[in-house]
């Protein structure tokens, strides 16, 4: 049998008591719960990591104009712009968050992880990680292996879809994802992964889910950057052992508990926050369909 | 419980963006089509219900369904250049937008599209999370999901034809998940539609055209290969 990933508490016990590492458990999972082969799951990773870095690169490079027009070369502007607020790279994290969620706006090719919206979040950090500091590139699959096995078990206690859980379930749980994997390669322990996990999840509660009109525009691509920025600041507590006091799978839980209890107008639906302002709803106009048919009742499929 | 989530589903799915719903699911249902008109069409009309009918031009849907006629899969780049593409393929299509169809699902599109002169008229849905439901093909009833093996066959209303057919694709050893016959009165018509976990022969599926009540008999094998 292998672990369920029920939750973060179980996991560290399961890996403890059979020796293993965080990654190799997901592997066992995998095997044992889908049937994969352990070189077919090497290949897939690789294939997304490869995904990843791509969008990175597309983003910054070609041409990304929305349809709505709300995205425009964004990336692109950040990455070239001669003042860096705070280092070179941290102004490429940014801009590489930025250009893989331009990408998937632009109708682009992205790896949704775990989600379509927050598909800027982990090939912005991981990318600049194994830049930074020279990381192989099996290092990082083992790394997004830290991460499946942390969205796994949210996905479990809480949600993942913004139309569940509000975009905490999307791009917070992008962030954790993050934050975990880059606490795995730099050498952190399981209690500093996990707790990484924690003081993500804790600046990420409370976060709704408002697109307007409903595209996965604004704030989307922002809060890929901003998640990405998150991710970074909680490794960087995580690994000085700096605790985030309430147990992580006391957070995810109060991440489920804030979901569940949010108003449906914050979760997709294009009803509130940003979607219900006044430049929010004229945007709305001008991008939705207007010329819509309405059929007389004889004439409605029955 | 059913099935435990992939960590593919975690990382994954590797698709064209913005959503999972109005891209991945909206290229499924057209290459759903498209295996049931037995090829790219040359003429399409696509309706887009409900939320559909607003907000199907801001994700790219209209994009994702031109796409997936012309045999694109999810995670084809080139579904963001289909307008070019149907015009070089000399594809012709119509898009169109009814808003108040409410027995249809929120995000429905129906498809009319002939080639030759071969018509079929397919509605489908998007379920979310790119999971697709084809609903009704040519006014039968279907409610398949293109996931697993397809056999869709259309048969003269005789008694017992439930039983032959499912112990045909028994002796394949194929397991069958689910299957449905919905009828359409005035010509005594019965639409078969099942799903199986794996394929089956061309043999058995030349053999069940070969009946005489059999009219017509359509395969879709995974619609993501
Ligand atoms: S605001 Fe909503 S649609 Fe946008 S990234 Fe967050 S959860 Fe996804």
């Amino acid at each position: 049998m292998s672990y369920l990933f029920e939750s973060f508490a179980g996991w560290q016990s399961y890996c403890q008591e059979k020796d293993l590492n965080l990654y190799e458990s997901v592997i066992e999972y995998e095997v044992t719960q889908r049937g994969k082969t352990e070189e077919s799951i090497w290949n897939n990773l690789d294939k997304a990591y490869t995904v990843m870095k791509e969008a990175v690169e597309t983003g910054l490079k070609e041409e990304m104009t929305s349809r709505s027009g709300m995205i425009n070369n964004g990336a692109k502007k950040v990455y070239n712009h001669p003042v860096s607020v705070l280092s070179p790279e941290f102004q490429r994290l940014i801009s590489r968050a930025l250009a893989a969620k331009e990408v998937n706006s632009c109708m682009g090719r992205v790896v949704a992880a775990p989600t379509a919206g927050a598909s800027g979040i982990l090939p912005g950090t991981l990318y600049t990680l194994q830049e930074i500091h020279n990381l192989s590139d099996k290092k990082i699959l083992e790394g997004l292996l830290v991460g499946a096995g942390i969205a796994l078990i949210i996905e479990q206690k809480a949600s993942l879809a913004g139309a569940v859980g509000g975009c905490q379930a999307e791009t917070g749980s992008a962030a954790a994802m993050a934050a975990g994997a880059m606490v795995y390669c730099l050498g952190g322990t399981v209690s500093q992964i996990f707790n990484a996990v924690a003081i993500t999840i804790q600046c990420m509660l409370g976060l709704i889910c408002d697109p307007v009109a409903g595209l996965v525009e604004i704030p989307c691509v922002v809060r890929n950057a901003s998640a990405a920025a998150i991710a970074n600041s909680s490794a960087q507590i995580a690994l000085a052992d700096v605790s985030a006091v309430i147990p992580v799978d006391e957070c995810i839980d109060a991440m489920g508990e804030i979901g569940a209890n949010m108003e449906t107008k914050y979760k997709e639906t294009a009803l509130g926050g940003l979607a219900a302002t006044i430049t929010g709803q004229e945007i709305s106009k001008r991008v939705l369909i207007q010329d819509i048919e309405i059929l007389p009742d004889e004439d409605l499929p029955e | 419980m059913g099935t435990k989530s992939s960590v593919f589903d975690m990382i994954g799915p590797v698709m064209i963006g913005p959503s999972s719903s109005h891209t991945a699911g909206v290229v499924r249902i057209a290459r759903a089509c498209i295996k049931i008109l037995g090829g790219i069409p040359d003429e399409a009309v696509i309706t887009f219900y409900n939320s559909f009918a607003r907000t199907y031009e801001g994700h790219g849907s209209d994009l994702a369904i031109l796409g997936g006629l012309l045999d694109y899969k999810t995670d084809d780049a080139n579904i963001k250049k289909s307008f070019e593409l149907a015009k070089e393929k000399g594809l012709k299509y119509t898009f169109k937008s009814i808003g108040n169809a409410s027995v249809y699902h929120p995000n429905t599109i129906k498809l009319n599209l002939t080639k030759g002169d071969k018509k079929t008229e397919v509605v489908g849905e998007s379920l979310g999370g790119g999971i697709i439901n084809i609903a009704e093909v040519d006014g039968f009833h279907a409610n398949f999901s293109a996931q697993s093996h397809t056999l869709i066959i259309k048969a003269q209303d005789i008694s017992g034809a439930i039983a032959f057919i499912s112990s045909v694709i028994a002796q394949e050893k194929a397991n069958i998940a689910t299957m449905s016959v919905s009828r359409k009165g005035k010509n005594d018509m019965a639409c078969h539609v099942i799903e199986m976990d794996s394929g089956i022969e061309p043999l058995t599926i030349q053999y069940l055209r070969s009946l005489t009540w059999v009219k017509e008999l359509i395969y879709i094998p995974d619609i993501d290969l």
